[in-house]
């Protein structure tokens, strides 16, 4: 048996391996032509010209679309994509916008021929410096159904109550995904229906937004992918990329193949967008929080209402008597940001949890003492207990396996040999995104098991652990099941994303195969053995059952679904050259509580992932604004620094037991951004503690810590 | 984005520009008619439908199109099609038989060394090389001759115990 718990390596690892895995790009398509993305040049400007002439003229060029002749799109109303259609109008309102698509029979002559486009600009006034006029701001739109603010007790009495306040100003840089796909669309207009093979996290949500911008009925539109090159958010639905090669491939009457450029998913599809997030806690002489206030700033875009909710999670953090979170949106000319692993608290806790180390400091506390002073198990938000936490356990664990008694208190006490050695920490706290799911899952009469639901898989191991969930369900080995996923012709199952699919799809493919038991039960099996036998006395050649799952539904649960979160601990030991200041992680150890994992293994991966992500965050990755041209200065892989092997040490995940009956019924809750929690915290911790620097702001570079020489 | 390619003013490619080259490619020779603009990668992913050898970057930063010539590691990215006439070229789908995995390839799922896939194919074309070149002796060195290749999904630490195993076991 190679059910739920089980360490099973993952089922399409061969394919992977051998390069026979099938990504978007790689769909074969007869007579195919290739489209490539002219992008304005400035970041608010008016179209004044569009001079075709040498593009026409160049060889293979088949068409090219612009405002002047691009059908009207109708408007798109699906959460987390952008509003503003390509190709509608004059208007310029990002460095990026597709101004122009050009077609040709080659994609070296497509290549060429976009670059003879010459567009002329009449150049508006425009705003892309988020640290500047910070006065500029609005009250962030309720996003994703959570309003901008939120508030419980009497924070300012909370504040004067304290025996030790702290208050300061911490800052996140945009990011960019950069999964290694890049963004890709083949589009296909056949017998009047729209096949669109597309590398998009939710092919539902895809489908939706072609069928509403091309003014369609969505039941003639077909949206599918087998294997996605890495999601982390960046692989939307609905934005420019996405609607232009289906309007292209219908003008055209010819299949039509868009793959962006490295440098134009720096503009096609969001990022994670910066903050400035002002913290200010009050506490009591033994550490007790009397107040807690978090007011973020995030930049936004005038182009879609985006917001980074990077104080959503806070007040489930710790159990101060009073909190208050503020969200202020600071709109810039820059394209929407998107969702980008991990939002949330993957950008509030740098804030937050920094913070919490800076009291620690002023109180002369144990950074883990302060964290375990403050321990709730009932939710400050709405007073109910949680779910589940296990974040008690967490905090021993991790400070076991790292040896964090080793720790002496005072900055700079740590050496060894030419290296300061600093130890840092921090909590962590992720809310649970559920929803509605479906699936099918059929038997045949050799006992091969066929998964179906329209979930997509970005690489984290769906393919592996939801056949892992059937397998266990129908008492059947895992080898002899299949998932077919990623395909709107499948059972209706929601976007891969926010660290929902398990819970979400997995319960819902239980629920299937629970129900195909039960049937071949009625039918004569006792057991998995008799289930060809049971087909035999029904009559058919294989069997099928649907299942379904929605949140809300399970034993007590009620609408207490806010009290459903993950939990962790994180440790990093950090090293800085006594005379050259290079900040490098040597190891990070993270503990989390997260219900019940399926697969160990996969899961063990996804936090190793997710961990190097917050090393990247807390050292490496920002995205520089040019504010002069209203650009992001580096789109491309060597100005933009992502981890790569030698950044990376020793990593050490791992869960604690648990069973989450409120999450889901497989007792599992979310890790998909679990790992990129906290890390980033941690590590700035542990580097103030190495150096007697405190840098508030990520990523901490070589010139913040000039003077620690 | 200047094309190496004649532009006249009017922006037409002469026809000259294209070019016949001989291609032998994991062990079968090839002779096709390629723009002298087309790069070893497209000519592989859009000509030749080996589309195990991926796309990341196009511009060498990435290591995701990594392929072997005359069994060193090279960016197919930063090649033209023209630059390997003759050369012997090994991609993915070259590297074991049909349907059996090369030991490298079956390291990186027994350690799993992979997530989403993407930069597999890469990865493996360089770890066989970085066995093969005397660069997997230790972790460190592997960590540093494997940096070239990116994992956005970021499954360095298992990607190194699939090199040290796979290099232990003599794999290359």
């Amino acid at each position: 048996m190679s059910g739920i718990g089980q360490s099973v390596a993952r089922l399409d690892g061969p394919a992977k391996v051998s390069g026979r895995a099938r990504y978007t790009a790689d769909t074969p398509m007869a007579d195919v032509t290739y489209a490539v993305i002219v992008p304005a040049t400035r970041p608010h400007a008016h179209i004044t010209g569009i001079d075709l002439a040498a593009a026409r003229a160049a060889p293979g060029v088949i068409d090219i679309f612009t405002h002047h002749n691009t059908p009207t799109f109708g408007p798109i109303d699906v959460p987390l994509s952008q509003p503003v259609m390509p190709l509608q109008d004059d208007r310029v309102l990002y460095e990026g916008q597709p101004v122009a698509l050009v077609v040709a029979a080659t994609l070296e002559q497509a290549t060429h021929a976009a670059t003879l486009v010459s567009v002329t600009y009449h150049d508006a006034p425009f705003d892309t410096d988020f640290g500047a006029d910070l006065d500029r701001i609005e009250v962030a739109p309720a996003f994703f159904g959570i309003p901008p603010d939120n508030a419980k007790g009497d924070v300012a009495a909370g504040w004067v109550a304290a025996d030790v306040t702290l208050e300061a100003t911490y800052v996140t840089s945009d990011r960019h995904h950069n999964a290694m796909e890049p963004g890709a669309v083949v589009a296909v207009w056949r017998d009047g229906a729209l096949d669109v093979y597309d590398a998009t996290q939710g092919v539902f949500d895809a489908r939706t937004c072609l069928a509403q911008a091309l003014r369609i009925d969505p039941d003639i539109i077909r949206v599918s992918n087998s294997f996605i090159g890495g999601g982390f958010g960046g692989k939307g639905w609905g934005w420019p990329y996405q609607i232009l090669p289906a309007m292209a491939a219908r003008a055209l009457g010819r299949p039509v193949k868009l793959v962006l450029t490295r440098a134009q998913t720096y503009t096609s599809h969001g990022y994670q967008a910066a903050t400035r997030q002002t913290v200010a806690l009050g506490a009591r002489r033994d550490g007790t929080l009397t107040s807690l206030r978090h007011d973020s700033v995030v930049a936004g875009s005038f182009a879609g209402d985006h917001v980074e909710g990077a104080g959503w999670d806070t007040p489930a953090l710790y159990a101060s008597p009073a909190f208050s979170t503020t969200h202020r949106l600071r709109r810039l000319h820059r394209g929407n940001p998107a969702a980008m692993r991990a939002p949330f608290g993957g950008v509030g806790l740098v804030g937050v949890e920094i913070a919490m180390d800076e009291l620690a400091t002023a109180l002369d506390m144990d950074p883990l003492a302060l964290r375990l002073k403050n321990h709730t198990d009932i939710n400050p938000i709405d007073g109910k207990p949680f779910s589940s936490k296990k974040l008690r356990e967490c905090y021993a664990i991790g400070a076991d396996r790292f040896g964090w008694s080793r720790r002496t208190a005072a900055p700079r006490s740590m050496r060894d040999g030419r290296d300061l050695v600093g130890y840092g920490m921090a909590s962590l706290v992720l809310r649970a995104f559920r929803f509605a799911a479906n699936a099918r899952v059929t038997i045949d009469r050799a006992g091969q098991v066929r998964i179906e639901t329209s979930t997509q898989d970005v690489g984290q191991g769906l393919s592996t652990v939801i056949p892992q969930i059937a397998a266990d369900a129908l008492g059947l080995p895992v080898d002899r099941v299949h998932l077919v996923l990623g395909d709107t012709t499948l059972p209706v199952a929601p976007f891969t994303g926010a660290s929902s699919a398990t819970m979400s799809v997995g319960s819902a493919v239980q629920d299937a195969a629970a129900s195909l038991r039960r049937k071949l039960a009625a039918a004569g099996a006792n057991g998995p053995q008799g289930y060809p036998g049971a087909l035999a006395a029904l009559g058919v050649d294989s069997l099928s059952a649907d299942g379904a799952w929605a949140p809300g539904g399970e034993p007590g649960d009620g609408e207490a679904s806010a009290a459903i979160f993950s939990f962790g601990a994180v440790f990093a030991e950090v090293r800085i050259d006594v005379d050259i200041p290079i900040p490098r992680v040597k190891r990070v150890v993270g503990v989390y509580s997260a219900g019940r994992i399926i697969n160990p293994r996969t899961a063990r991966s996804q936090m190793t992932g997710g961990i190097i992500w917050g090393i990247g965050q807390a050292l490496l990755e920002r995205s520089d604004m040019d504010t002069r041209l209203g650009r992001f200065l580096s789109k491309n892989l060597a100005g933009y620094l992502v981890p790569v092997n030698a950044d990376v040490g020793e990593i050490d995940a791992s869960f604690v037991e648990e069973f989450d009956p409120h999450a889901s019924p497989l007792g599992a809750r979310g890790i998909g951004e679990l790992g990129a929690l906290g890390v980033a915290p941690a590590i700035a911790n542990a580097v103030f503690h190495a150096t007697g620097i405190r840098v508030r702001e990520v990523p901490i570079r070589p010139e913040h810590l000039l003077s620690a020489a | 984005m200047h094309s190496p390619a004649k532009t006249r003013r009017d922006g037409a490619v002469a026809a000259a520009d294209t070019a016949t080259v001989s291609l032998r490619i994991n062990g079968d020779l090839h002779r096709l008619q390629v723009d002298s603009r087309a790069t070893l990668l497209d000519t592989l992913r859009e000509r030749l439908a080996l589309t195990g050898t991926k796309k990341g970057c196009d511009r060498g930063e990435c290591g995701a199109c990594t392929v072997h010539i005359d069994g060193r590691r090279v960016l197919s990215c930063l090649t033209l099609a023209v630059m390997a006439e003759g050369r012997d070229i090994t991609t993915i789908e070259g590297l074991a038989p049909p349907d059996e995995l090369h030991p490298v390839q079956a390291a990186f799922i027994e350690h799993d060394a992979l997530q989403c896939g993407f930069c597999t194919p890469g990865q493996v074309m360089s770890a066989v090389a970085c066995i093969r070149e005397g660069h997997a002796g230790s972790d460190a060195a592997i960590r540093e001759f494997m940096s070239g290749n990116l994992c956005r999904c970021s499954a360095y630490p298992q990607i190194v115990a699939a090199v040290r195993a796979a290099a232990a076991a003599g794999a290359v």
